[in-house]
């Protein structure tokens, strides 16, 4: 069965840590980080390695500034 | 708040990060300049998709939006086409001069309710009768953002804002006003949409909506209006997940999303 294999690349240091994409993603596949960036937000990162590239926080990122990745593997 | 305690960052798998795999990044015709907008504040996920939307159409020499006054009145430093910024409530006065002198531009406002529906009601109450060929992005997030969360003409009944610290009276202060609705009443009005930006089904139909819509401006088919429900958690003094929820039980209930009027005949 072909499986989706999803990365996100987020920038980090324009994230407000407004955790909609948290909340967004089936897979928890996202969190806060415990740091913060330069505008004293804590940000969002990948903590689990199972993204399917399914694009639902990209939608919901009120900033636009996640990527999103999808190789489909057979 | 959702950092986890042991945690652990997953680097980036350089083996899917790929360009031909990318499905998404931010539009183009977005600049650099990172929004000035609370976190999870709506007005930055409808930049995002009028944006995605204008990149997909490649219009982005053909289209000339008017900012209001109002937490928007910058979105000319994010929105990367020709803006131009209008008074207070003046948006659909300065865009049907625009559309008049520049016939073969599309032309659009972005507009709060504070902005749209109560200083500004009869420019846009007047540029809607006319049957102006422009769009209208209306930002009904219930309250006055900019200047700190007074009551709006859309302020939910027995909401409470810095103005109605009681929430909102109708018998004193009226009733929340559905503009939408109204406008849709008027001949020269070809379509209107009420739509969310709260979840990621919501994101995907105000993007169909917004193109639909500059389509139709494509078509020279007169006045439409898309109207987002969105939020003000800094205002409404909640975190962005809680002024989703709010969205979700209190909003929508009262301005209920779907196409309101549109050519086809609804
Ligand atoms: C003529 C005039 N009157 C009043 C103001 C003050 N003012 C600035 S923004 C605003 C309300 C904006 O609210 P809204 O249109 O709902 O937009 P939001 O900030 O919520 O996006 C007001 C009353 C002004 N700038 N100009
Ligand atoms: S693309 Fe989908 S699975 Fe991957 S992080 Fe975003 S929401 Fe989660
Ligand atoms: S939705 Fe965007 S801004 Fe909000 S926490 Fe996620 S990456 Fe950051
Ligand atoms: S005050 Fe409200 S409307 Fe203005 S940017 Fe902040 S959250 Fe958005």
């Amino acid at each position: 069965m072909a499986k989706s294999l999803g990365d996100v690349i987020i920038d980090i240091e324009k994230c407000k840590g407004c955790e909609l994409c948290i909340d967004s993603c089936p897979q928890e596949t996202l969190a806060l980080a415990p740091r913060i960036n330069q505008k004293g937000y804590h940000y969002a990162v990948k903590v689990q390695d199972n993204c399917t590239g399914c694009l639902n926080c990209a939608l919901v990122c009120p900033e636009a500034i996640i990527s999103v990745y999808r190789k489909i593997v057979k | 708040m959702s950092t986890i305690p042991n945690f652990i960052e997953i680097p980036v798998n350089p083996e899917i990060a790929q360009k031909e795999f990318e499905v998404y990044s931010k539009p183009s015709t977005l600049t650099d300049k990172p929004f000035h907008y609370c976190p999870g504040c709506g007005h930055s996920t409808v930049h995002k998709l009028l944006m995605e939307v204008v990149e997909e159409m490649g219009i982005q020499g053909d289209i000339v939006g008017v900012a209001p006054v109002g937490c928007s009145v910058f979105a000319y430093d994010y929105l990367d086409i020709d803006m131009q910024q209008a008074a207070h409530g003046r948006a659909l006065a300065v865009a049907t001069g625009i559309r008049r002198m520049l016939p073969d531009k599309l032309v659009f406002t972005y507009q709060g309710d504070g902005d749209l529906a109560a200083i500004g009601t009869a420019e846009t109450l007047h540029a809607a009768n006319r049957g102006e060929n422009i769009l209208t992005i209306f930002i009904n997030n219930a309250v006055y953002g900019m200047t700190s969360g007074q009551m709006a003409p859309t302020t939910l009944e027995k909401m409470v804002t810095t103005t109605s610290p009681f929430g909102r009276d109708v018998s004193t202060q009226g009733y929340p006003l559905k503009i939408s609705e109204l406008l849709a009443m008027l001949p020269g009005v070809t379509y209107v949409t009420r739509q969310s930006v709260h979840t990621t089904a919501n994101v995907r139909k105000t993007k169909k909506a917004l193109r639909k819509a500059i389509e139709l401006q494509q078509e020279g088919k007169g006045f439409c209006l898309v109207e987002v429900v969105s939020n003000c958690p800094s205002n409404w003094k909640m975190t962005p997940l809680q002024s989703q929820q709010f969205i979700q039980e209190k909003m929508i209930p009262f301005y209920p999303l779907g196409d309101i009027k549109t050519p086809e005949g609804k």
